[in-house]
This record gives C-alpha cells, structure tokens and sequence, in this order.
C-alpha cells in the first residue's frame, strides 16, 4: 500500500515535470526581452502587432465557420446514423478517423489540382472561394473530433426512443432534431467545437499551402525571425487552448442529466 | 359490433425473409381497453408499433373512426404513446415535457400551461411542474410520460409494457390508476404486457397472442373461464392438464385413468378411441366428494404445501399430478402424504383442449 502509493507520486512528479518544465522555460525565456528585469515586453510587442490581430481575427473566423460547417454536417449524420443505419457506423467511423491518417499537405496538394482557376469547380480562382475551401479543409481535419464527440453525445440518450415519443406527439424532423436531439448532445457539440477552435487556431500547413492570412503560418513567420516573440506567442496559443479546453469541463456540468434508463 | 373505432384488418408484418406478424384481426370499440397479452417475441410491440405508424404493414389494413390510417406518418395519426423505456426528454421540465405535443401543434402558450396543470392533476403529481427527469422515481416518470402522451386528447392510447420496469408494489397501483384515468377519459386504449394478472385485472378485452397471431380475443372472464385453444388454456391462469380417451363419442363419455366422465356436447366431433387432453383449473377441484360436483377420480396425494391460509395439495391420479387449494381450518388437520384421496369437479368445469 504505501510504498505503491510513494511510487504513484513518483511517476506523478516525473509526468508533471516533463509538462510544467519546458513551460515554465518558455514562459521565464518569454519575459527576459528586457536585459536584466523580467518583463512583458515580448507580449506588448506581439499583441500590438497589426499582422496579429490580422491573422489571429483571421482564424476565429474561420474557426467559427468551420465549427458551423462541421455541426451541419456532423450532428444529422451521427443522428441518423444511430437512428436508422447503425450497420454503417464502422465505416463512417473509418472515414472519419481518415483526415489522422492522411497528411493534409496531401489533402491541400489535391484541393489545389481540383479546384484550380481553370477546374470546373473553381474555388481557388478568387480569395473568397479559397477561404472557402480552406474552410472546408478545417472541417475535415476537425471532422474526427468533432464526429466523436457528438456520437458520444447521442450514445449517452435513448436516440430511437426519444425521437418516437417525440414523432407519435406530432413533432416532425426539424422539431425533433432542434428539440430534442440538438439539447441533450449540446454539451457534446460544444467539445467538439472547442477541440475545432484549437484545431483551427494553430493550423499552417493548408493556410500556409492556400495562402491565407491565417494565424499559423503567422505564428511560423515569427517564430523564424524573432527570438523572444514567438515564446510570448506560444504561451498566449497554448492559453487560448487551455481556455478552451477549461470550458468544455465546465460545459459539462450543465448536461441535461439522463434519466436512469432501463436499458 | 357496429362500427367499430379501431379496425386492425388482415394485417401482416415481415422483417425480411421472417414473418412475425401474420393475419391480424381486432375490432375494439370505441372507449375500450383491449390488452395485448403473450409471451415474448410473440409480436405485441409489432402490432402497436403498426398502430403508431413505426411499422409500415406488409399486407392489411388500420383503421380509426373510419378513416385508413394503414400509410399515414406516426406524427399524423394523433395517436398517444407510453414506452417501457420512460422517454421523457431529459432536457425539458415536467411541465414542458407534458406540453411537448399541445406546442408541437401550435397551442397558445395560456391554453398549454391550463392543460398540462389539468393533466399534473389527473395524475396526481401536481407539485412537479418545475422537475426534470432525472429528478424522478420511475413510477413518476411513468405517470408524466402517460400525461404527455394523453394531453393532446389523442384518439387512441397505446401503453407497450409501461410497467414492467417498475417495482411489483408501484406497478400493481399505476395499474389501477391507468385504468382509471382511462375509464375518466374515455380514451380507446390498446395496453401491451407479458403479465396476465396485469391483463386479467384491468382490461376490457384481452387478446392472447401467439406466434404473430391472435389466438384468442375475450373478455378476462371468458379467456381464462374458457380458452379456446391449448395455448390460451395454457398461458393464462395454472392449469391442470389431464389425459383422456374418449369411450362413447355419442354418449359423451371419456375415460380417465380407470374411471369414466361424461362430457357431453363437449366433444366437438371427436371420434371413439382419440385421446384427448383435459384441463382443470385448480380452483374447480375439490379434495372428497362434494354436493353439486358430478364427477370424480381418485388417486394418492403426493405432495402437500401448507401456505396459511390455502393448502396446495398435489394428487397423483394414473400417470397424471392435479393441483388443487383447499382452505385451511383449524380443526381438521392438513391431508397427508400417500393416503388415498378422491377428487371431484363438476364436468361443466373441464375444458377439453383442442
Ligand atoms: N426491426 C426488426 N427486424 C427484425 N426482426 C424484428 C424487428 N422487430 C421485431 N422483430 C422480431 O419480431 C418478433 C416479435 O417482436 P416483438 O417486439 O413484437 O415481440 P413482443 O411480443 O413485443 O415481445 P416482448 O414481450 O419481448 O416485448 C421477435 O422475434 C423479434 O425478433
Ligand atoms: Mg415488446
């Protein structure tokens, strides 16, 4: 008992080491811009860069568009899937592990031979398009997070059940789904969202490939030329996803709770 | 019958290549409580599934207050539903989840909250309105769950085994206040279970289902007084089966055992010489000769079960076991095991199985 208990900590302490140190250096190397006295000085400079709150604005609004695209997309598909085609979700579970396994610099290469100016799908001929598409690139590389999380979600409520009580009262899809489903996986949408956001936020190779004015390859451009502002800038990415995460926890406890089902 | 409210016609139900409801036929009048009695898998939940429009029939038809609601969506039939699973939405209130259908279809919100606090009354929980779900005991959720499903006076109730998930004692009393709140109302209901002391104790009619097929449609009374096939005779109520073999078909006479009892017009065209199988309720038999009991057979008791205030006596009669309760009383000692006893019954009593 004790002693196994002396070695949890022990492995407890050398896991919180190896994640605390490199970020108690980055945050210490981040503050010494000025000689001799720990300063924010490598913040000022960063947060008052026009070219951050470009770029950063930027993402958050891709963000958000992806986060809408992927809920539109996600949340009807699990729900039918669990509803009327469970036979199918080993597949759609594969397809969307996919954007894990395949690089999206392989994903970008492809956007770029099909959508072309010159394709019959032209995305990639005007800026708008091409944010368009760089979009639709998040979506699917948040698609993984975003599927799983809502199908949790949807495994945590009686899908079939609820929708017949909610059919046989008069209620017709558009009711059901905004009613009754969206609800009860709401707590399950919004982790989905928040893991997309720091998806997004942080994403460089297709913004980078699409060349978007986007906060990755920003992030990238400074980290090249600079000493101090790129520490700054990973500990404000590295709060931003931390915030993100802390709400999803907090989130949580307001879950509509389940009735006990019996079964 | 008439005209009756719900007509289920022919109707047949496949899932691929296995045909699991076949030939349906059920008339229930208007203001009716018909109970959907069998074993499991035997096709219950299929048929109020048809009702509900969850189910599209393979072959027959529905109809209700003369209108084919066979191909109709479940959302247009104006049909109220209780689930063995309590699917109260676990996101809404009480209230809301009782006002779900009157706002589905458009009532104005004053008129909604005068109904749902009309309905926590019937169902006695009126200080709920503001709950959720979870914050429930399952016979609450039950009676909410039957609130929301009659607020929008639907024109039939279907209840598939509201109960069985509840405790014994709470099941028993939501039985009774189902069936009441049912009689208050008026409301055609169709009630689904495997328990046939459920069905036997609130039901206008019971159908006993079997194999996808109704084998027998009757009052309480008639179906365990007199099934009409084995199976019925079998699955309601504890039976006593018997085997007989017929002596003088014109005469009515079969013999059991050694001994002969006269059944006659009970025979239905069976000929001299076929065996036959005998039922008697337990409660049709008595220990000795009694008044008023024509017939007889005697045997050796084999086991005797004092339960207090009934006797459950088993008596061995040629290769067959009969069971019968005798009452207890304090002055005469209970039968003993392996003394010769006789039995009587009256012959209107037993059922001849076909
Ligand atoms: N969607 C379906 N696909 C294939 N077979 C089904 C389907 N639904 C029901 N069945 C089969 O139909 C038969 C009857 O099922 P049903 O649920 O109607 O029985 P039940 O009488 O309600 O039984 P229980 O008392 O167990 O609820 C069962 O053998 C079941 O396996
Ligand atoms: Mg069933």
């Amino acid at each position: 008992m004790k002693t196994g208990r002396f070695w949890a900590w022990v492995v407890f302490g050398l896991g919180a080491a190896y994640f605390f140190i490199p970020l108690i250096a980055t945050v210490e190397f981040s503050m010494r811009m000025r000689r001799g006295v720990y300063s924010f000085d490598a913040y000022q400079i960063v947060l008052g860069d026009p070219r951050f709150q470009a770029t950063f604005g930027y993402s958050v609004l891709a963000a958000l568009f992806t986060i809408i695209l992927g809920v539109l997309i996600v949340v009807p598909a699990a729900y039918w899937i669990r509803l009327r085609l469970p036979q199918l979700r080993p597949i759609v579970e594969f397809i969307t592990l996919l954007p894990l396994v395949i690089p999206a610099i392989v994903i970008v290469f492809g956007y770029i031979r099909m959508y072309g100016s010159n394709s019959p799908l032209p995305f990639l001929a005007s800026d708008r398009g091409t944010d368009l598409l760089l979009v639709i690139g998040y979506a699917t590389l948040a698609l993984p997070y975003m599927y799983r999380a809502v199908d949790t979600g949807l495994r945590t409520i009686d899908v079939r059940t609820l929708t017949e009580a909610a059919q046989i009262l008069g209620a017709g899809w558009g009711t059901i789904v905004t009613r009754v489903i969206l609800p009860n996986v709401l707590i399950a949408v919004l982790s989905g969202a928040f893991l997309t956001f720091a998806i997004v936020i942080g994403e460089f190779t297709m913004a980078s490939l699409l060349n978007r004015p986007a906060f990755g390859p920003y992030l990238q451009n400074i980290g090249a030329n600079r000493a101090y502002e790129p520490a700054a800038l990973a500990i404000i990415a590295f709060a931003i996803t931390w915030g993100c995460m802390s709400l999803i926890q907090i989130l949580s406890r307001f879950a509509p709770k389940s009735a006990n089902r019996p079964n | 019958m008439a005209d009756p409210f719900l007509s289920i016609q022919h109707v047949r139900k496949s899932f691929g290549a296995t045909t699991v409801v076949e030939d349906f036929n059920l008339d229930v009048e208007r203001g009716e409580f018909v109970s959907f009695l069998g074993p499991s898998g035997c096709g219950k939940t299929t048929v109020l599934r048809m009702v509900a429009g969850f189910e599209e029939p393979s072959a027959g038809k529905i109809v209700v207050g003369g209108k084919d609601i066979t191909r109709l969506k479940p959302n247009q039939r104006n049909v109220g539903m209780v689930f063995q699973a309590y699917a109260l939405f676990p996101n809404l209130t009480v209230a809301q989840n009782i006002g779900f259908g009157l706002k589905v279809a458009g009532m104005p919100r004053a008129d909604i909250d005068a109904r749902v606090a009309e309905m926590l009354d019937i169902i006695k929980l009126p200080q709920m309105a503001d709950r959720y779900p979870y914050q429930l005991s399952g016979g609450q959720q039950q009676r909410i769950a039957l609130a929301r499903a009659i607020a929008p006076k639907p024109k039939l109730l279907l209840l598939d085994e509201p109960l069985s998930a509840l405790d014994a004692k709470v099941r028993v009393s939501l039985r009774e206040e189902i069936r009441s709140i049912q009689k208050k109302l008026g409301i055609t209901t169709i009630f689904v279970t495997h328990d046939q002391e459920e069905a036997l104790s609130i039901s206008d009619r019971i159908a006993v289902m079997y194999g996808g097929k109704a084998e027998q449609v009757g009052t309480p009374f008639e179906i365990y007084n007199r099934p009409a096939t084995k199976f019925v005779a079998n699955f309601v109520g504890t039976l006593n089966v018997l085997e007989g073999k017929v002596t003088d078909a014109a005469a009515g006479t079969v013999q059991v055992n050694s001994e002969q009892v006269s059944l006659k017009g009970k025979l239905n065209g069976s000929k001299s010489g076929d065996t036959l199988s005998l039922a008697l309720r337990p409660e049709a038999i008595s220990l000795g000769r009694q008044p008023g009991r024509d017939s007889s057979l005697s045997g050796e008791i084999s086991e005797v079960h004092f339960l207090g205030s009934v006797i459950r006596v088993r008596v061995g009669i040629g290769g067959n076991t009969v069971s019968l309760d005798t009452f207890n009383s304090p002055a005469t000692p209970p039968p003993a095991v392996g003394e010769k006893a006789e039995i009587s019954f009256s012959s209107d009593d037993m059922l001849v199985l076909h």
